[in-house]
């Protein structure tokens, strides 16, 4: 055959749902479904299901969650995949585990499928964290003897030794989530299928978790199938990726190709972002953020350093003794990059009393941010009381700025994926 | 890492096929440990944080056994056969009901109770009735040493009068148990199947099973019944229950009936309805997490 290995290999795979409530319209057409197999025909419901759209309202009840789902994984590839919520990703993970099966298609493999689609299932609080490890390792596939072979390895990266003769229940929320992650990274499948279990505990026990993660998809050379929105993750970790984009394979390839594409298609920035509340609100609110080009003009659209403006318009109908305003530049893997707070300001026109509607700017000469994506959060607050922040509402993207007399064009990709680039003069010195 | 070494060996294929039965049997062996630690989970877990524990599943049966005494024998006057205490009499029959019952009504909520865990990892289905069947088992057997106990008393020590002793078809003893479950566990998974999509069942469960009591000659002798209401005693003659509760009365005590006939048609009727359940409950396990 080939010369790759090929340890999985998923072929025309489809999943079938039906929306609204089960009732009798569901028993008429569970009949007619039966009546059509009895004589031998093909499902009458295959053919009339619609694009999986979720914000779209359809005719059909019947909707594609996957539709016509090939790839192939190789032996110890660690395959990354990614799309919005609702593209169908978690239908995947589900018929790749076999908690669901296809409406059509088929998928073969070579090793047994482990999956740790959330952690922690099968705890029973009344048992204690030993008795669950147990249970919980079966569950997942583990035999007896394995854990007990791993026993004292998975209790010590649990980190939960002193609480490993009391029951679950008393356990507080995040060692409950150390124990079971704890569990299922001591998992030895041949295929292991992860579905953002990065995302529990505390920062100590994320890294763990992680660098787990990695020694699982790096050092023991095991298949994997990462889903996660965490991008910088999904570029750690793997090398290939596919984008699912309503129930379809959008694009395959290589990791950082796809994660731009995905990236970049998902933003919806305008110019100007308008806030809405519900009347409930506090009597201090932030209004709107609107973006200045180096023109003056109203875009999201911004250029790698030239001057850009921000203007903030705030709703308040209360006193404000010493307003303090933030505004926050990160990029979409969560890395802040820049935060200007006015109170790190010495010249702040801000430090005085207001009790109307008004407005602020803030202007940057040259922002030197490399082409992407960028979220921008703003917050404001009297003194220490937080009045309101909008965190992540607001997209901004930059667009690679023109060479001029001191530098070439340059993009992200050029310098090798950095973010900033500031001003600066090479010189020779002998 | 991978000892599958050829290219086109595949080691399983995930298809929408559904062969109408599909019971494999070396994977439900490869995750016994898990059927064991389910039986463990069920027994520990029932009565923790209790002061008197286990003592309760002595405790139960005793307290619904003198009821009963009081209700049906010394209020009703309902007959317990000659030189038989009503007190082993009911707690023969109650004893074997509740293994019954409960296998039955534990089964029936599999998919319910399980969606869970069922919704998130992959393991044989059928592990989880069958750890309901064998914990119940289990009580059960609690429940046959207090009644051997009780036996054990009046004989001794209430002698005068008693009569009950065990006859021959004590043999048949494991083979009762068996068939019992396998009631239970098959009518439990045909049910557990169908509340998936249509929730309807779990309310026929919930008074069927009480209804079926009175129907299963618990509290009464299947004899007395046909003395005094012979035009529906066919009904009574007809459930396999029936024939499971006289058949352990008359092997442990030595009174009712055991005719080969309705015997033989309700192992039958076990038997089917366990094939039924199995493959009913083998179509639903791969896709009822899309219904549930």
């Amino acid at each position: 055959m080939k010369d790759r290995d090929i340890i999985l290999k998923v072929d025309g795979v489809s999943k079938q749902y039906r929306l609204g409530l089960v009732g009798t319209g569901t028993i008429s057409d569970d009949l007619k479904r039966w009546w059509y197999r009895v004589r031998g025909k093909e499902d009458p419901f295959l053919k009339i299901g619609e694009r999986n759209d979720r914000a779209s309202r359809g005719k059909s009840d019947y909707v594609w969650a996957l539709r016509d789902i090939s790839f192939e994984v190789e032996q110890g590839e660690v395959l990354g995949i990614i799309g919005k919520n609702g593209a169908g990703k978690s239908t995947l993970l589900k018929i790749l585990s076999k908690v669901t099966s296809p409406t059509i298609g088929e998928i073969k493999t070579k090793g047994r499928i482990a999956s740790l689609l959330e952690v922690g299932t099968g705890f029973h609080s009344e048992m204690t964290g030993r008795e669950n490890i147990f249970l919980n390792g079966a569950i997942l596939g583990m035999t007896k003897k394995e854990i007990v072979s791993k026993i004292n390895a998975i209790i010590e990266f649990s980190g939960c030794e002193r609480y490993i003769d009391t029951p679950v229940k008393r356990y507080s929320s995040g060692m409950t989530v150390r124990l079971a992650f704890a569990v299922a990274a001591f998992l030895e499948p041949e295929i292991l299928v992860v579905d953002e279990v990065l995302a529990v505990g505390d920062d100590e026990f994320q890294k763990k978790a992680i660098g787990k993660m990695q020694d699982i998809a790096k050092g023991e050379g095991r298949t994997v199938l990462f889903v996660s929105h965490n991008m910088a993750a999904v570029q750690d970790l793997c090398s290939r990726a596919i984008l699912l984009s309503n129930g379809e394979i959008e694009l395959t390839g290589n990791v950082d190709e796809v994660v731009n594409h995905y990236l970049s298609s998902s933003s919806t920035s305008e110019g100007k972002v308008e806030f809405s509340y519900d009347k409930s609100h506090e009597s201090a609110k932030i209004n709107s953020i609107t973006f200045f080009n180096e023109e003056n003009k109203v875009s999201s659209q911004l250029v790698s350093g030239k001057k850009i403006k921000i203007l903030v318009d705030f709703n308040v109908k209360r006193q404000l003794r010493n307003p303090v305003f933030s505004l926050r530049i990160s990029d979409l893997q969560n890395v802040n990059i820049v935060t200007w707070r006015s109170n790190d300001f010495v010249e702040s026109p801000l430090k005085k009393n207001i009790s109307t509607n008004f407005s602020i700017t803030l202007e940057i000469d040259s922002f030197y941010l490399l082409n992407g994506i960028y979220d921008v959060s703003m917050g404001f607050a009297d003194g220490k009381e937080v009045l309101d922040m909008q965190l992540k509402k607001a997209q901004i993207e930059m667009l690679s700025s023109k060479p001029n007399n001191s530098y070439h064009i340059l993009t992200k990709e050029k310098s090798s994926n950095s973010l900033v680039f500031t001003p600066a003069k090479w010189s020779y010195n002998d | 890492m991978n000892s599958i070494e050829t290219q086109d060996k595949w080691l399983y294929t995930i298809s929408p096929k559904k062969k109408l039965f599909n019971l494999n049997f070396k994977e439900i062996w490869r995750y016994r440990d898990l059927l064991i630690l389910f039986v463990k989970r069920d027994i520990i877990t029932l009565y923790k944080q209790t002061v008197l524990g286990p003592i309760w599943y002595v405790i139960q049966p005793l307290f619904t056994t003198l009821t009963f005494t009081l209700i049906f024998n010394n209020l009703a006057n309902i007959p317990t056969g000659e030189g038989v205490p009503a007190f082993l009499f009911n707690l023969a029959g109650l004893s074997c009901w509740n293994y019954f019952s409960t296998c039955l009504t534990g089964t029936s909520n599999t998919f319910k109770a399980n969606q869970g865990i069922f919704g998130k990892v992959y393991f044989p289905r059928v592990i989880t009735p069958m750890s309901i069947v064998i914990s119940n088992l289990l009580k059960f057997g609690i429940r046959l040493l207090v009644f051997i106990g009780f036996y054990l008393y009046f004989s001794f020590f209430r002698s005068e009068g008693m009569q009950a002793a065990p006859t021959w078809t004590l043999i048949l003893f494991p083979f009762l148990i068996c068939m019992m479950a396998f009631l239970g566990l098959g009518i439990g998974m045909i049910i557990s199947s169908f509340t998936t999509k249509y929730r309807d069942f779990t309310y026929l469960v919930g008074f069927g099973v009480q209804l079926l009591m009175y129907g299963s000659a618990v509290m009464y002798p299947l004899s007395y019944f046909k003395e005094k209401v012979p035009e529906f005693s066919w009904i009574i003659e007809y459930n396999p229950v029936t024939t499971f509760i006289e058949l352990f009365r008359y092997m442990t005590l030595g009174i009712g009936t055991f005719s080969w006939y309705y015997f033989l048609y309700s192992v039958c009727f076990s038997l089917l309805s366990f094939l039924i359940g199995l493959i009913v409950f083998n179509r639903t396990e791969k896709s009822f997490i899309d219904t549930v």
